[in-house]
Protein backbone atom coordinates (compact mmCIF):
# COMPACT_ATOMS: atom_id res chain seq x y z
CA UNK A 1 0.00 0.00 0.00
CA UNK A 2 1.26 3.42 -0.65
CA UNK A 3 2.02 5.84 2.13
CA UNK A 4 1.03 9.73 2.50
CA UNK A 5 2.81 12.17 2.30
CA UNK A 6 2.99 16.07 3.22
CA UNK A 7 4.66 17.77 0.29
CA UNK A 8 3.35 21.29 0.85
CA UNK A 9 2.62 23.68 4.08
CA UNK A 10 1.11 27.09 4.08
CA UNK A 11 1.27 28.75 7.61
CA UNK A 12 -0.92 31.68 9.26
CA UNK A 13 0.45 31.82 12.73
CA UNK A 14 0.85 34.61 15.38
CA UNK A 15 4.28 34.41 15.01
CA UNK A 16 4.96 34.78 11.42
CA UNK A 17 2.98 33.91 8.09
CA UNK A 18 4.32 31.78 5.77
CA UNK A 19 6.16 28.83 6.73
CA UNK A 20 9.95 29.71 7.05
CA UNK A 21 9.13 33.07 8.49
CA UNK A 22 6.86 30.60 11.25
CA UNK A 23 9.69 28.28 11.69
CA UNK A 24 12.47 30.87 11.46
CA UNK A 25 10.69 33.37 14.55
CA UNK A 26 9.95 29.53 16.23
CA UNK A 27 13.55 28.80 16.33
CA UNK A 28 14.33 31.81 17.59
CA UNK A 29 11.75 31.87 20.24
CA UNK A 30 10.29 34.92 19.00
CA UNK A 31 6.62 34.85 20.27
CA UNK A 32 2.94 36.33 18.94
CA UNK A 33 1.65 36.11 22.28
CA UNK A 34 0.60 40.32 22.92
CA UNK A 35 -2.23 41.80 24.33
CA UNK A 36 -5.64 41.60 22.69
CA UNK A 37 -6.11 44.22 19.56
CA UNK A 38 -8.62 42.51 17.27
CA UNK A 39 -11.54 43.93 20.00
CA UNK A 40 -11.69 45.61 23.09
CA UNK A 41 -10.56 43.54 25.51
CA UNK A 42 -10.79 45.46 28.49
CA UNK A 43 -12.95 43.87 31.60
CA UNK A 44 -12.25 40.85 30.09
CA UNK A 45 -10.24 38.09 32.60
CA UNK A 46 -8.23 37.03 29.38
CA UNK A 47 -6.14 40.19 28.30
CA UNK A 48 -3.25 38.18 25.83
CA UNK A 49 -3.59 36.16 22.69
CA UNK A 50 -2.11 34.95 19.67
CA UNK A 51 -2.52 37.35 17.34
CA UNK A 52 -1.60 36.63 13.36
CA UNK A 53 -0.08 40.25 13.13
CA UNK A 54 -0.70 42.66 9.26
CA UNK A 55 -2.91 39.99 8.11
CA UNK A 56 -3.88 41.53 4.79
CA UNK A 57 -6.72 38.80 3.46
CA UNK A 58 -7.04 40.85 0.22
CA UNK A 59 -3.53 39.64 -0.79
CA UNK A 60 -4.74 35.64 -0.46
CA UNK A 61 -8.75 35.75 -0.50
CA UNK A 62 -10.38 36.70 -3.92
CA UNK A 63 -12.62 39.92 -3.55
CA UNK A 64 -15.91 37.87 -3.99
CA UNK A 65 -15.39 35.71 -1.59
CA UNK A 66 -13.36 37.98 1.37
CA UNK A 67 -17.36 39.78 2.36
CA UNK A 68 -18.90 36.47 2.82
CA UNK A 69 -16.69 35.01 4.65
CA UNK A 70 -15.08 34.99 8.30
CA UNK A 71 -11.09 35.74 9.19
CA UNK A 72 -10.79 32.40 10.19
CA UNK A 73 -11.58 30.77 6.25
CA UNK A 74 -9.42 34.04 5.08
CA UNK A 75 -6.64 32.57 7.01
CA UNK A 76 -7.54 29.28 5.76
CA UNK A 77 -7.16 30.75 2.16
CA UNK A 78 -3.76 32.64 2.51
CA UNK A 79 -2.45 29.13 4.39
CA UNK A 80 -3.61 26.76 1.30
CA UNK A 81 -2.53 28.98 -1.23
CA UNK A 82 1.52 29.07 0.35
CA UNK A 83 1.01 25.47 0.94
CA UNK A 84 -0.32 24.63 -2.87
CA UNK A 85 3.12 26.96 -4.12
CA UNK A 86 4.86 25.06 -1.34
CA UNK A 87 3.78 21.40 -3.32
CA UNK A 88 4.25 23.14 -6.66
CA UNK A 89 1.28 22.20 -7.44
CA UNK A 90 -1.74 23.72 -9.87
CA UNK A 91 -4.80 22.37 -9.03
CA UNK A 92 -5.81 23.69 -12.68
CA UNK A 93 -4.20 20.96 -14.10
CA UNK A 94 -5.66 18.57 -12.00
CA UNK A 95 -8.86 16.16 -12.46
CA UNK A 96 -11.37 18.11 -10.13
CA UNK A 97 -12.44 14.93 -8.01
CA UNK A 98 -8.86 14.06 -7.52
CA UNK A 99 -8.48 16.37 -4.84
CA UNK A 100 -10.01 17.22 -1.72
CA UNK A 101 -10.30 19.52 1.11
CA UNK A 102 -11.02 18.26 4.86
CA UNK A 103 -10.29 20.93 7.21
CA UNK A 104 -10.78 21.33 10.72
CA UNK A 105 -12.23 24.52 13.09
CA UNK A 106 -13.34 24.36 16.67
CA UNK A 107 -15.26 27.97 16.88
CA UNK A 108 -15.94 28.19 12.80
CA UNK A 109 -16.91 31.91 12.12
CA UNK A 110 -17.46 33.55 15.57
CA UNK A 111 -16.01 36.85 14.75
CA UNK A 112 -18.29 37.47 11.40
CA UNK A 113 -21.48 36.19 13.63
CA UNK A 114 -20.48 38.42 16.60
CA UNK A 115 -20.55 41.27 13.74
CA UNK A 116 -23.87 40.29 12.45
CA UNK A 117 -25.64 39.03 16.25
CA UNK A 118 -24.82 42.81 17.43
CA UNK A 119 -26.70 44.32 13.86
CA UNK A 120 -29.29 42.08 15.09
CA UNK A 121 -30.00 43.46 18.42
CA UNK A 122 -28.96 46.78 17.64
CA UNK A 123 -30.73 47.32 14.41
CA UNK A 124 -32.48 44.50 14.01
CA UNK A 125 -33.43 41.77 11.68
CA UNK A 126 -33.24 43.41 7.94
CA UNK A 127 -29.90 44.62 8.92
CA UNK A 128 -28.47 40.29 9.26
CA UNK A 129 -26.51 40.33 5.73
CA UNK A 130 -27.32 37.07 3.76
CA UNK A 131 -23.65 35.61 4.03
CA UNK A 132 -24.01 35.08 7.89
CA UNK A 133 -26.16 32.31 6.49
CA UNK A 134 -23.11 30.63 5.09
CA UNK A 135 -20.02 31.82 6.43
CA UNK A 136 -20.42 30.90 10.18
CA UNK A 137 -20.99 27.38 10.34
CA UNK A 138 -18.24 24.43 10.40
CA UNK A 139 -17.89 23.79 6.63
CA UNK A 140 -17.26 27.52 5.17
CA UNK A 141 -13.64 26.94 4.81
CA UNK A 142 -13.87 23.29 2.93
CA UNK A 143 -16.28 24.54 1.07
CA UNK A 144 -15.15 27.71 -0.29
CA UNK A 145 -11.77 26.37 -0.96
CA UNK A 146 -13.45 23.58 -2.79
CA UNK A 147 -15.35 26.25 -4.70
CA UNK A 148 -12.03 28.04 -5.28
CA UNK A 149 -9.42 25.69 -6.73
CA UNK A 150 -12.17 23.28 -8.26
CA UNK A 151 -11.59 20.71 -5.51
CA UNK A 152 -14.78 18.38 -6.26
CA UNK A 153 -13.33 15.17 -4.02
CA UNK A 154 -13.61 14.48 -0.71
CA UNK A 155 -14.63 16.73 1.42
CA UNK A 156 -15.35 17.17 4.97
CA UNK A 157 -15.12 19.56 7.92
CA UNK A 158 -14.47 18.27 11.28
CA UNK A 159 -14.72 19.74 14.82
CA UNK A 160 -12.71 18.38 17.80
CA UNK A 161 -11.73 21.34 19.51
CA UNK A 162 -8.00 21.09 19.51
CA UNK A 163 -7.87 17.75 18.66
CA UNK A 164 -9.46 18.45 15.25
CA UNK A 165 -5.98 20.21 14.02
CA UNK A 166 -4.66 16.36 13.67
CA UNK A 167 -7.99 14.55 12.69
CA UNK A 168 -8.32 15.95 9.68
CA UNK A 169 -5.53 15.12 8.33
CA UNK A 170 -5.74 11.46 10.09
CA UNK A 171 -8.98 11.94 7.55
CA UNK A 172 -7.56 13.20 4.86
CA UNK A 173 -5.02 10.03 5.11
CA UNK A 174 -7.72 7.78 5.39
CA UNK A 175 -9.52 9.04 2.16
CA UNK A 176 -5.82 9.15 0.25
CA UNK A 177 -5.83 5.56 1.07
CA UNK A 178 -9.22 4.56 -0.08
CA UNK A 179 -8.35 6.56 -3.44
CA UNK A 180 -9.12 7.46 -5.76
CA UNK A 181 -8.39 11.46 -4.89
CA UNK A 182 -4.64 11.43 -4.99
CA UNK A 183 -4.38 15.02 -3.23
CA UNK A 184 -6.02 16.73 -0.58
CA UNK A 185 -5.72 19.89 0.96
CA UNK A 186 -6.06 19.46 5.34
CA UNK A 187 -5.25 21.01 8.16
CA UNK A 188 -7.21 23.71 10.04
CA UNK A 189 -6.94 27.53 10.79
CA UNK A 190 -9.19 28.80 14.07
CA UNK A 191 -9.87 32.32 14.81
CA UNK A 192 -11.91 32.88 17.90
CA UNK A 193 -10.88 36.03 19.15
CA UNK A 194 -13.90 37.94 19.19
CA UNK A 195 -15.95 38.54 22.90
CA UNK A 196 -18.74 36.22 21.52
CA UNK A 197 -15.96 33.26 20.87
CA UNK A 198 -13.44 34.10 23.75
CA UNK A 199 -16.49 34.40 26.31
CA UNK A 200 -17.72 30.67 25.18
CA UNK A 201 -14.36 29.29 26.01
CA UNK A 202 -14.30 31.42 29.75
CA UNK A 203 -16.47 29.33 31.16
CA UNK A 204 -13.79 26.04 30.66
CA UNK A 205 -11.71 28.21 33.59
CA UNK A 206 -8.65 27.17 31.42
CA UNK A 207 -7.52 30.45 29.82
CA UNK A 208 -5.22 32.28 31.24
CA UNK A 209 -5.63 35.68 33.01
CA UNK A 210 -2.01 36.84 33.13
CA UNK A 211 -0.76 40.14 31.38
CA UNK A 212 2.47 39.11 31.03
CA UNK A 213 3.10 38.15 27.41
CA UNK A 214 6.32 35.99 28.34
CA UNK A 215 5.10 34.18 31.41
CA UNK A 216 0.99 33.60 30.88
CA UNK A 217 0.80 30.33 29.36
CA UNK A 218 4.08 28.04 30.92
CA UNK A 219 2.88 24.60 30.11
CA UNK A 220 4.07 21.81 32.77
CA UNK A 221 5.98 24.27 34.94
CA UNK A 222 4.92 24.48 38.39
CA UNK A 223 3.14 27.81 38.48
CA UNK A 224 1.29 27.18 34.71
CA UNK A 225 -1.85 29.00 35.17
CA UNK A 226 -3.82 28.28 31.78
CA UNK A 227 -3.13 29.18 28.14
CA UNK A 228 -3.45 31.66 25.85
CA UNK A 229 -5.82 31.37 22.77
CA UNK A 230 -4.04 31.89 19.50
CA UNK A 231 -5.50 32.49 16.02
CA UNK A 232 -4.75 31.25 12.88
CA UNK A 233 -2.74 27.15 12.04
CA UNK A 234 -1.57 25.55 9.35
CA UNK A 235 -2.87 23.84 5.83
CA UNK A 236 -0.71 20.67 4.54
CA UNK A 237 -0.80 19.37 0.79
CA UNK A 238 -1.22 15.39 1.66
CA UNK A 239 -0.75 13.19 -1.05
CA UNK A 240 -0.36 9.67 -2.29
CA UNK A 241 3.27 8.74 -2.02
CA UNK A 242 3.33 7.19 -5.69
CA UNK A 243 1.69 10.27 -6.77
CA UNK A 244 3.66 12.46 -4.87
CA UNK A 245 7.22 10.88 -5.35
CA UNK A 246 6.78 8.70 -8.90
CA UNK A 247 4.52 10.80 -10.82
CA UNK A 248 5.26 14.30 -9.58
CA UNK A 249 9.12 14.31 -8.82
CA UNK A 250 8.03 16.07 -5.65
CA UNK A 251 9.89 15.67 -2.37
CA UNK A 252 8.12 15.40 0.95
CA UNK A 253 8.78 16.30 4.28
CA UNK A 254 7.64 13.71 5.66
CA UNK A 255 5.33 10.63 6.11
CA UNK A 256 1.92 10.45 8.12
CA UNK A 257 2.63 7.13 9.24
CA UNK A 258 -0.10 6.62 12.03
CA UNK A 259 -2.82 8.25 13.99
CA UNK A 260 -5.09 7.24 16.47
CA UNK A 261 -7.96 9.03 18.11
CA UNK A 262 -9.46 8.32 21.62
CA UNK A 263 -12.54 10.15 23.58
CA UNK A 264 -12.61 10.27 27.55
CA UNK A 265 -14.84 8.09 29.26
CA UNK A 266 -17.32 10.28 31.66
CA UNK A 267 -16.03 12.45 33.68
CA UNK A 268 -16.42 10.75 37.50
CA UNK A 269 -16.88 7.51 36.08
CA UNK A 270 -13.17 6.43 37.32
CA UNK A 271 -11.90 5.41 34.16
CA UNK A 272 -8.34 6.58 32.91
CA UNK A 273 -8.50 9.20 30.41
CA UNK A 274 -8.29 8.16 26.33
CA UNK A 275 -4.78 10.12 26.14
CA UNK A 276 -2.50 6.93 26.53
CA UNK A 277 -4.50 5.07 24.13
CA UNK A 278 -4.47 7.72 21.73
CA UNK A 279 -0.57 7.57 21.76
CA UNK A 280 -0.41 3.91 21.90
CA UNK A 281 -2.39 3.52 18.27
CA UNK A 282 -0.60 5.67 16.56
CA UNK A 283 2.38 4.35 17.49
CA UNK A 284 0.69 0.85 16.55
CA UNK A 285 -0.52 1.82 13.74
CA UNK A 286 2.55 3.57 12.80
CA UNK A 287 4.51 -0.10 13.45
CA UNK A 288 6.87 1.50 15.68
CA UNK A 289 7.95 1.31 19.08
CA UNK A 290 8.33 4.36 21.74
CA UNK A 291 12.21 3.98 21.36
CA UNK A 292 11.71 5.15 17.77
CA UNK A 293 10.35 8.50 18.50
CA UNK A 294 13.37 11.24 18.58
CA UNK A 295 10.76 13.96 19.68
CA UNK A 296 7.54 14.67 21.43
CA UNK A 297 5.02 17.98 20.23
CA UNK A 298 3.11 17.70 23.26
CA UNK A 299 -0.95 19.30 24.04
CA UNK A 300 0.60 20.91 26.55
CA UNK A 301 -2.51 22.55 28.01
CA UNK A 302 -0.85 25.21 30.71
CA UNK A 303 -3.29 23.41 33.30
CA UNK A 304 -1.92 21.82 36.15
CA UNK A 305 -3.88 18.52 36.34
CA UNK A 306 -3.89 18.42 32.45
CA UNK A 307 -0.11 18.80 32.22
CA UNK A 308 0.06 16.10 35.16
CA UNK A 309 -2.26 13.76 32.85
CA UNK A 310 -0.29 14.45 29.69
CA UNK A 311 3.08 14.17 31.41
CA UNK A 312 2.04 10.64 33.15
CA UNK A 313 0.91 9.42 29.80
CA UNK A 314 4.52 10.51 28.25
CA UNK A 315 6.43 9.04 30.90
CA UNK A 316 4.47 5.62 31.09
CA UNK A 317 5.00 5.17 27.43
CA UNK A 318 8.66 6.47 27.24
CA UNK A 319 9.92 6.39 30.61
CA UNK A 320 10.62 9.45 32.67
CA UNK A 321 12.97 11.67 30.58
CA UNK A 322 12.74 9.13 28.05
CA UNK A 323 11.84 11.51 24.92
CA UNK A 324 12.85 14.93 24.01
CA UNK A 325 9.73 16.98 24.54
CA UNK A 326 8.37 20.29 23.17
CA UNK A 327 5.29 22.98 22.86
CA UNK A 328 6.33 25.65 20.19
CA UNK A 329 2.90 26.39 20.84
CA UNK A 330 4.05 28.53 24.03
CA UNK A 331 5.03 30.95 20.84
CA UNK A 332 1.64 31.63 19.73
CA UNK A 333 -1.07 30.44 22.27
CA UNK A 334 -3.66 26.96 21.41
CA UNK A 335 -4.78 27.49 17.87
CA UNK A 336 -7.83 24.99 18.24
CA UNK A 337 -8.03 23.64 15.06
CA UNK A 338 -5.01 25.51 14.29
CA UNK A 339 -2.93 22.75 16.02
CA UNK A 340 -2.27 20.94 12.38
CA UNK A 341 0.57 23.95 13.21
CA UNK A 342 1.87 21.19 14.97
CA UNK A 343 1.98 18.62 12.63
CA UNK A 344 3.54 20.79 9.93
CA UNK A 345 6.35 21.61 12.81
CA UNK A 346 7.14 18.08 13.49
CA UNK A 347 7.17 17.80 9.58
CA UNK A 348 9.95 21.01 9.52
CA UNK A 349 11.96 19.27 12.58
CA UNK A 350 12.40 16.19 10.37
CA UNK A 351 13.04 18.23 7.67
CA UNK A 352 16.59 19.84 9.47
CA UNK A 353 17.05 18.16 12.62
CA UNK A 354 16.37 20.73 14.78
CA UNK A 355 13.59 20.32 18.02
CA UNK A 356 12.22 23.99 17.97
CA UNK A 357 12.37 24.74 21.33
CA UNK A 358 9.04 25.89 24.59
CA UNK A 359 9.70 29.49 26.05
CA UNK A 360 8.11 31.04 29.14
CA UNK A 361 8.04 27.60 30.90
CA UNK A 362 10.86 27.32 33.70
CA UNK A 363 10.50 24.94 36.94
CA UNK A 364 8.85 21.40 36.12
CA UNK A 365 6.14 20.92 38.31
CA UNK A 366 5.98 17.53 40.06
CA UNK A 367 5.42 14.95 38.38
CA UNK A 368 5.58 16.49 35.26
CA UNK A 369 9.49 14.14 34.62
CA UNK A 370 9.97 15.84 30.93
CA UNK A 371 12.77 16.15 28.93
CA UNK A 372 11.20 19.67 27.73
CA UNK A 373 13.38 21.15 25.09
CA UNK A 374 13.29 24.70 26.17
CA UNK A 375 14.82 28.38 25.31
CA UNK A 376 17.20 26.88 22.48
CA UNK A 377 16.40 24.56 19.53
CA UNK A 378 17.86 21.32 19.97
CA UNK A 379 19.92 19.82 17.30
CA UNK A 380 18.87 15.74 16.59
CA UNK A 381 18.33 13.56 13.67
CA UNK A 382 14.34 13.29 14.05
CA UNK A 383 13.14 10.11 12.15
CA UNK A 384 9.78 9.89 13.66
CA UNK A 385 8.21 12.52 15.76
CA UNK A 386 4.80 12.33 17.89
CA UNK A 387 1.78 14.92 18.11
CA UNK A 388 -0.37 14.98 20.53
CA UNK A 389 -3.60 17.69 20.74
CA UNK A 390 -6.81 16.91 23.30
CA UNK A 391 -9.51 18.75 22.42
CA UNK A 392 -11.79 20.13 25.48
CA UNK A 393 -14.75 17.85 26.09
CA UNK A 394 -12.93 15.00 25.86
CA UNK A 395 -11.31 14.54 22.38
CA UNK A 396 -7.48 12.60 22.09
CA UNK A 397 -5.66 12.43 19.27
CA UNK A 398 -1.92 11.34 18.35
CA UNK A 399 -0.31 11.36 15.26
CA UNK A 400 3.41 10.29 13.91
CA UNK A 401 4.93 11.56 10.98
CA UNK A 402 8.21 10.24 10.02
CA UNK A 403 10.93 10.87 7.66
CA UNK A 404 10.31 10.17 4.23
CA UNK A 405 12.57 7.84 2.76
CA UNK A 406 11.31 5.83 -0.43
CA UNK A 407 13.90 2.89 0.02
CA UNK A 408 13.16 1.70 3.38
CA UNK A 409 9.66 0.42 2.99
CA UNK B 1 -40.03 65.93 -10.32
CA UNK B 2 -37.10 68.12 -9.50
CA UNK B 3 -36.00 66.21 -6.39
CA UNK B 4 -36.60 62.83 -8.01
CA UNK B 5 -33.97 60.25 -6.66
CA UNK B 6 -32.96 58.12 -8.84
CA UNK B 7 -30.96 54.89 -8.87
CA UNK B 8 -28.41 54.37 -11.35
CA UNK B 9 -25.66 51.92 -12.57
CA UNK B 10 -22.99 53.77 -11.23
CA UNK B 11 -24.96 53.49 -7.33
CA UNK B 12 -25.35 50.24 -8.21
CA UNK B 13 -21.65 49.49 -9.21
CA UNK B 14 -20.77 51.50 -5.74
CA UNK B 15 -22.80 48.98 -3.61
CA UNK B 16 -21.70 45.96 -5.59
CA UNK B 17 -17.35 47.37 -5.10
CA UNK B 18 -18.10 48.56 -1.40
CA UNK B 19 -20.35 45.85 0.03
CA UNK B 20 -20.66 42.45 -1.72
CA UNK B 21 -17.48 42.18 -3.71
CA UNK B 22 -15.67 41.89 -6.99
CA UNK B 23 -13.48 39.45 -8.28
CA UNK B 24 -10.02 40.44 -9.83
CA UNK B 25 -11.48 39.52 -13.32
CA UNK B 26 -14.25 41.56 -12.99
CA UNK B 27 -14.83 44.92 -14.96
CA UNK B 28 -17.61 46.61 -13.64
CA UNK B 29 -16.70 49.82 -15.11
CA UNK B 30 -17.52 47.70 -18.59
CA UNK B 31 -21.06 47.72 -20.02
CA UNK B 32 -22.34 45.63 -17.73
CA UNK B 33 -26.12 46.60 -17.55
CA UNK B 34 -27.45 43.79 -19.57
CA UNK B 35 -24.69 41.35 -18.17
CA UNK B 36 -26.01 38.36 -16.03
CA UNK B 37 -25.15 38.05 -12.44
CA UNK B 38 -23.20 34.70 -12.65
CA UNK B 39 -21.11 35.99 -15.32
CA UNK B 40 -19.90 39.01 -13.40
CA UNK B 41 -19.43 36.12 -10.08
CA UNK B 42 -22.81 36.81 -8.18
CA UNK B 43 -24.73 33.89 -7.26
CA UNK B 44 -28.33 34.04 -6.13
CA UNK B 45 -27.00 34.80 -2.18
CA UNK B 46 -24.83 37.62 -3.42
CA UNK B 47 -27.67 39.11 -5.08
CA UNK B 48 -29.71 38.98 -2.02
CA UNK B 49 -27.67 40.49 -0.12
CA UNK B 50 -27.25 43.02 -2.95
CA UNK B 51 -30.87 43.65 -3.32
CA UNK B 52 -31.10 43.25 1.19
CA UNK B 53 -28.32 46.02 1.35
CA UNK B 54 -29.88 48.30 -0.96
CA UNK B 55 -33.61 48.05 0.60
CA UNK B 56 -31.97 49.28 3.75
CA UNK B 57 -30.42 52.24 2.05
CA UNK B 58 -33.98 53.34 0.55
CA UNK B 59 -36.07 51.97 2.94
CA UNK B 60 -38.37 49.47 1.60
CA UNK B 61 -38.29 45.28 1.78
CA UNK B 62 -37.19 43.31 -1.10
CA UNK B 63 -39.03 40.04 -1.47
CA UNK B 64 -36.83 37.42 -0.98
CA UNK B 65 -38.50 35.27 -4.07
CA UNK B 66 -38.60 38.41 -6.40
CA UNK B 67 -34.49 37.39 -5.97
CA UNK B 68 -34.64 34.75 -9.01
CA UNK B 69 -35.93 37.40 -11.16
CA UNK B 70 -33.43 39.66 -10.58
CA UNK B 71 -30.96 38.11 -12.94
CA UNK B 72 -29.10 41.40 -14.44
CA UNK B 73 -27.78 44.98 -13.51
CA UNK B 74 -30.25 46.26 -15.09
CA UNK B 75 -33.30 44.84 -13.78
CA UNK B 76 -32.37 45.50 -10.49
CA UNK B 77 -31.95 49.37 -11.39
CA UNK B 78 -35.41 49.25 -12.65
CA UNK B 79 -36.68 47.59 -9.63
CA UNK B 80 -35.19 49.76 -7.53
CA UNK B 81 -36.14 52.88 -9.71
CA UNK B 82 -40.45 51.57 -10.01
CA UNK B 83 -39.51 51.07 -5.95
CA UNK B 84 -38.70 54.51 -5.45
CA UNK B 85 -41.51 56.22 -7.65
CA UNK B 86 -43.97 54.46 -5.72
CA UNK B 87 -42.81 55.76 -2.30
CA UNK B 88 -43.14 58.70 -3.63
CA UNK B 89 -46.67 58.10 -5.11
Amino acid sequence: MSGVVVTGIGVTAPNGVGTERYWAATLAGTSGIRPITRFDATGYPCALAGEVPGFDAARWVPGRVIPQTDHWTHLSFAATSMALDDAGLDPARYPEFAMGVITSTSSSGGEFGQRELAKLWSAGPRHVGAFQSIAWFYAATTGQLSIRYGMRGPCAAIAAEQAGGLDAIAHARRVLRDGPATMVVSGGTDASLAPYGLVAQLTTGHLATGTDPAAAYTPFDRDAAGYVPGEGGAILVLEDEQHAVRHRRARPYARIAGHAATFDPRPGSGRPGGLGRAVAGALDDAGLAPADIDVVFADAAGVAELDLAEASVLTEVFGPRGVPVTAPKTMTGRLYAGAALDVAAAALAIRDGLIPPTVATRDLADGCDLDLVLDRPREAPVRAALVVARGHGGFNSAMVLVRHDPFDR
Amino acid sequence: MSQTTTFTLDDLREIMRAAVGVDDGVDLGADILDTGFPELGYDSLAVLELTSLIGRRYDFEVPDELVERLTTPRSVVDYVNDRLVEARS
